[in-house]
């Protein structure tokens, strides 16, 4: 029997169609039907200048903006050869590894809820909440920050910032252990994730998986540890990796992420630097606000840098950060002008869907969608 | 801080792992080579891509095992009009390479690399969908973003941002 599953369903997280051609209870052949999200982000981008690309990065994947933001900016500012000053990539670190946290606490919520434990979505929208509310402090949006530039990051961050991610992450490793009380030792919990939608290591390589979907089947390759961006080299932390393979490793490596993460952001605290947030560009980074209303030559290149965007040296590059979901790359080509040639985004789950198949075939139905909670997935990064 | 030039001279390069890999296995695979903003680009001839993805996949010192990426470049009016990117990652050796196959508009034919890496399906379907590139030897070369009775390819230069209307 073939069996149609979305793409308006309550458990595939956004608008995925799964074919499942099934026998009695046990899922003979799965395939993924993507594409309803499909908004031509990459054709728009050629359509842009450099600087408004930031604000479509956004859009790609709604749970981590941030990381997509500083992917693509990292694309460019390779392309230019810019310096980023120490304290924007600092805070780049920072806001990133809130957004994974973000990310992640939305991801344990909504699978925990698939596979019907109710509480801990709950539990984590509250500390999602106070996330994004520090979002909306630095840029002004709870979700759609756009707000790193090429060349450093848009303000300063106001009074009360740090103060308030400082008392944030004195408190979260608790709520971890809350989630942790309520999942990790809880039999049923146990009985729905371990063994199910398992995935060899090999398998998991072949297919293209990334992050936690590699980590959980126990490759140990973490690009913010193996390929540093940003200054992440100056940071410790540990790569968590799981060796079973299945849907608990998964949500074993993700859960202590989220503990290495909070570790990161104190260490961002505790040692940020002073001094500027913006590179020393004239032609590419707007000049401040007070520059450009009393000096003559900051309005000159704040006027040409919005209407005529500024030239990138023509070449191309392909630069991938952790996003929270595994490798989220960008491809960016130039032709030497003001607006990108091609923007390619290399998208984690886009890949990771891929897996789905090999995860569920021959195995039960129930277990599908502990399968695709366990890849975390947004449809929005895998359409574009 | 200026950019330093890109090297384009093979003599110079002919140390990376996949360079001397590859012209190693057939020089004349070996189209040009360019280093360039750190990054590694290897021209190869489009009818060995398979067989390179292959050999810089065995390689035993420094095994191109990972799959990241498959894309398309359309340099629409020149000729060679297409250029299909791959990005392969070496999970050992934390190493990256790029490998393209120029492909003229009159035959966008290329083998596909999906019995190498299966995870190439979606990549190599999206290329297809939204290039007009055809993959041979592809198990399901179907549209997957698009509807399937769309008319044209909305990635190449020719087609308008805002669609035909």
């Amino acid at each position: 029997m073939i069996l149609n599953m979305g793409p308006q369903h309550p458990s595939t997280h956004g608008v995925l169609r799964v074919i499942l051609e099934i026998d009695g209870e046990n899922v003979v052949r799965l395939m993924p039907d993507i594409g309803y999200l499909h908004t031509g982000i990459e054709k728009t981008c050629e359509a842009k200048f450099y600087q408004q690309v930031v604000p479509l990065t956004d859009r790609i994947d709604y749970l981590c903006p941030l990381t997509n933001n500083l992917c693509y900016v990292l694309a460019v500012e390779k392309l230019l050869g810019l310096e980023i000053p120490p304290k924007a990539q600092w805070l780049r670190v920072l806001l990133n590894e809130l957004t994974r946290i973000n990310s992640h606490l939305v991801w344990l919520g909504t699978h925990a809820m698939d596979i019907g434990a109710m509480t801990v979505f709950l539990y984590c929208f509250r500390e999602r909440e106070e996330i994004l509310k520090m979002f909306e402090m630095v840029s002004g949006q709870r979700m759609m920050t756009s707000y790193f530039r090429v060349g450093g990051i848009a303000l300063e961050p106001p009074l009360g910032f740090f103060d308030r991610v400082r008392d944030f992450a004195g408190y979260f490793p608790d709520k971890v252990d809350e989630y942790e009380n309520l999942l990790t030792g809880n039999p049923i919990w146990g009985m729905r994730t371990k063994g199910v939608a398992r995935i060899s290591a090999d398998d998991a390589i072949a297919l293209g998986a990334t992050g936690p979907t590699l980590r959980g089947s126990g490759v140990d390759i973490d690009l913010r540890r193996d390929m540093p961006y940003s200054s992440y080299d100056k940071f410790q932390f540990k790569v968590p990796v799981s060796q079973a393979g299945d849907v608990f490793a998964r949500y074993m490596c993700r859960v202590q992420e989220l503990r290495e993460s909070i570790g990161i952001v104190r260490q961002a605290l505790d040692g940020m630097p002073e001094g500027p947030i913006k590179a020393d560009a004239p032609g590419i980074v707007l000049p401040e606000r007070e520059k450009m209303k009393t000096q003559m030559e900051a309005l000159i290149y704040h006027f040409k840098i919005i209407t005529e965007g500024f030239a990138v040296p023509a070449g191309e590059v392909y630069q991938a950060v952790e996003s929270p979901r595994g490798e989220m790359g960008y491809y960016v080509v130039s032709d030497g002008t003001a607006k990108p040639y091609r923007v390619h985004m290399r998208s984690a789950c886009f890949a990771n869907l891929q897996t789905l198949a090999t995860m569920c075939e021959g195995h039960l139905i129930a277990d599908v969608v502990a399968a695709i909670g366990s890849i975390d997935i947004v449809l929005g990064e895998i359409d574009r | 801080m200026p950019l330093p030039p890109a090297i384009t001279d093979r003599e110079q390069l002919k140390n990376h792992p996949a360079v001397a890999r590859l012209t190693d296995w057939n020089s004349g695979a070996v189209q040009e080579v360019k280093f360039d903003r750190d990054e590694m680009t290897i021209y190869v001839d489009r009818s060995s891509i398979r067989g390179a993805c292959a050999i810089l996949r065995e390689d035993p010192s420094c095994p191109f095992n990972f799959l990241s990426d498959v894309t398309c470049v359309d340099w629409y009016p020149s000729e060679p009009r297409f250029e299909v990117v791959y990005h392969l990652l070496s999970i050992p050796n934390k190493e990256r390479v790029r490998l393209k196959v120029r492909l003229d508009s009159s035959s966008p034919v290329v083998e596909s690399i999906t019995s190498i890496w299966p995870g190439a399906n979606y990549f190599e379907r999206e290329v297809f969908d939204l290039f007009g590139i055809r993959f041979t030897g592809h198990p399901y070369l179907r549209r997957i973003m698009m509807p399937e009775d769309w008319e044209g390819y909305p990635l190449r230069k020719d087609y308008p941002v805002e669609g035909y209307r």
